[in-house]
């Protein structure tokens, strides 16, 4: 019997999610669809003041990303153990780390990029200065992946049970105060014209760690939630 | 209570003592938080255990109702 | 080395034994608890002199600190107890780690409002974003969503296992948010509070800080014996010795 190698089963399993999500296209668009809405009812709510929308756009655009993909984080195993895969996917030969890693980069992919594509769309709505738009970029490309293999921990914990929604905010909420502050603190230093590597640098840091522990904790999350 | 027990003997300054320096608004409501919610931690596991103690004498209950009804014949079933 | 520790050890992990041993220490846990409190709490109320410049409002600080070392302590608890019940699935491990986090959550409550109630008064305001408060709030949370995981499975052993590794996750985080927190403070040039900078605390008010600190401690054994003893009732409920007990006290 000879088995598919790990690259080419990694390779199957990003083409199989993403082939899946590709099919469930609307689904995909609901968040970026959030993320515009709620950005775009700040300045209703704060008046048309170019300094205020300036000053706070950043931070606006971060949390609303987060939201947007907490919003959609729900759902990244949840088709999977409706239908069963996801038990197969845990006695399959290969390391099962790797494949859920394999499931969170498609999970990214589908939904933090299409987020961090509109994100200078957002900034600019709230007259973030074009100067300033390149560090967002940044700051959003080290911290929705971070945010991505936080929360596939955390769901992969809720994947036993039946109402998860709430208690996902819940859980994840302690975990991304880092992120966050590091991520605004990277766009605010920019915008102040002071240095903004340190703050980026250490989202960076966290994400490395991140990259190695997360599917780890994610595959023995997974295993105490789904053995009965 | 021995704080009050204190007060109560020797009369003088029990209003002083009340009212805190004038921080009377912040250090006895602090003080009321601090018991009552560890009263209600006290309380809690209490009600529980009476909960379920009294359920599961009621299970105890129904299944010795069930096996008099049974004839002594028959095999007991799961 | 005694040969019997080990042995007495094992046997206490068993459910009989721990509810018996615990139902005969609960009560002397919680006398003392009644006891020191009491005597700390007359320390600390009565017999402390006012702080020449906090006044009486001070006087907050002997269940506000005690309370804030205690939400650590049981945060700490419920780490290694979480860490057992993963490792070696000792179920009387799952049991101490779940029944700690609602007693740590109430701790930490105690503490953010009576540290609010205490900062109104000091500071002037109800809450500061600086990074020990802030990550008294996270410890708030990560403790809710313990329990919020525990009682979200339908089978109760397999919550506390999800739940001991999301307390496991947590003891990980409080640090960097601790870390994080002071590095943003220091990029928002944030109001840097410091309550023990100023007045170092003396004999009159120590002793009696760290007696109630001492009584709550015993409170926590006491409370932790009783929600357990509670629990291994409810998870053994099928057992006979469980039988026994419901039968034992069916008269009352």
């Amino acid at each position: 019997m000879n088995r598919p190698g790990l690259a080419s089963a990694c390779a199957a399993m990003l083409r199989r999610d993403l082939t899946l999500a590709w099919r469930r296209r609307g689904d995909i668009a609901m968040p970026v669809l959030y993320a515009l809405i709620v950005t775009m009812l700040f300045p209703f709510a704060l008046g048309p003041e170019d300094t205020l929308l300036q000053r706070i756009a950043g931070g606006v655009v971060l949390v609303t990303v987060l939201l947007a993909m907490l919003l959609a984080l729900d759902a990244m195993f949840a088709s999977d153990i409706e239908d069963g895969s996801l038990e197969q996917l845990v006695l399959a030969p290969q390391p099962l780390a790797l494949m859920l890693g394999m499931k969170i980069l498609a999970h990214w992919l589908a939904t933090a990029l299409p987020l961090i594509v509109i994100a200078p769309l957002m900034a600019a709505m709230l007259h973030l200065p074009g100067a300033v738009i390149p560090v967002l970029l940044l700051a959003l490309a080290l911290a929705t992946p971070l945010l991505s293999l936080l929360g596939a921990v955390l769901v992969a914990l809720t994947a036993g049970t039946r109402r998860s929604g709430m208690l996902l905010a819940l859980m994840l909420l302690p975990l991304c105060v880092p992120a966050v502050i590091f991520a605004a603190g990277a766009v605010a230093a920019a915008q102040q014209g002071l240095p903004w590597f340190a703050p980026v640098a250490w989202l960076a840091a966290a994400l490395v760690l991140a990259v190695v522990l997360a599917p780890l904790a994610c595959a023995a999350a997974l295993r105490i939630a789904l053995d009965a | 209570m021995s704080a009050l027990l204190h007060f109560l003997v020797t009369g003088d300054g029990v209003a002083a003592f009340f009212r805190m320096g004038g921080y009377a608004a912040y250090v006895w409501p602090a003080y009321a938080l601090f018991f009552v919610v560890l009263a209600a931690d006290t309380v809690a596991p209490r009600l529980r255990r009476r909960r379920v103690l009294t359920e599961l004498r009621a299970r105890l209950a129904r299944q010795s109702a069930r096996q008099e009804r049974k004839p002594p014949s028959t095999p007991a079933s799961p | 080395m005694a040969s019997w520790i080990p042995l007495w050890l094992h046997k206490l992990g068993s459910p009989p034994t721990f509810y018996r041993f615990a139902g005969v220490l609960q009560p002397w846990a919680m006398a003392m608890a009644l006891l020191l409190g009491a005597i700390g709490l007359y320390g600390g109320l009565v017999l402390a002199p006012a702080d020449y410049q906090q006044g009486d409002a001070y006087r907050i600080i002997f269940i506000h600190v005690p309370s804030a070392w205690m939400s650590m302590f049981i945060y700490a608890v419920m780490g290694v107890a979480s860490f057992i019940a993963l490792v070696w699935r000792i179920k009387l491990a799952e049991v101490v780690a779940m029944e700690s986090a609602p007693i740590g959550a109430a701790f930490t409550f105690i503490t953010l409002v009576t540290g609010s109630l205490w900062g109104k008064p000091m500071w002037g305001t109800w809450w500061t974003w600086d990074a020990r408060l802030t990550s008294e709030l996270v410890l708030l949370f990560l403790f809710l969503g313990v329990i919020g995981l525990y009682h979200a499975f339908e089978d109760r052993r397999q919550g506390a296992r999800a739940a001991a590794f999301l307390a496991i996750i947590g003891i990980i985080n409080v640090p960097i948010v601790h870390f994080s927190v002071n590095w943003w403070n220091t990029l928002h040039q944030g109001s840097t509070v410091n309550v023990f900078g100023q007045s170092k605390i003396s004999g009159a008010m120590l002793w009696p800080l760290l007696t109630v600190t001492l009584a709550t401690k015993f409170y926590y054994a006491a409370s932790l014996f009783r929600r357990a003893r509670t629990d291994l009732l409810d998870l053994e409920s099928g057992k006979d010795w469980v039988r026994r007990i419901a039968e034992g006290e069916a008269g009352r």
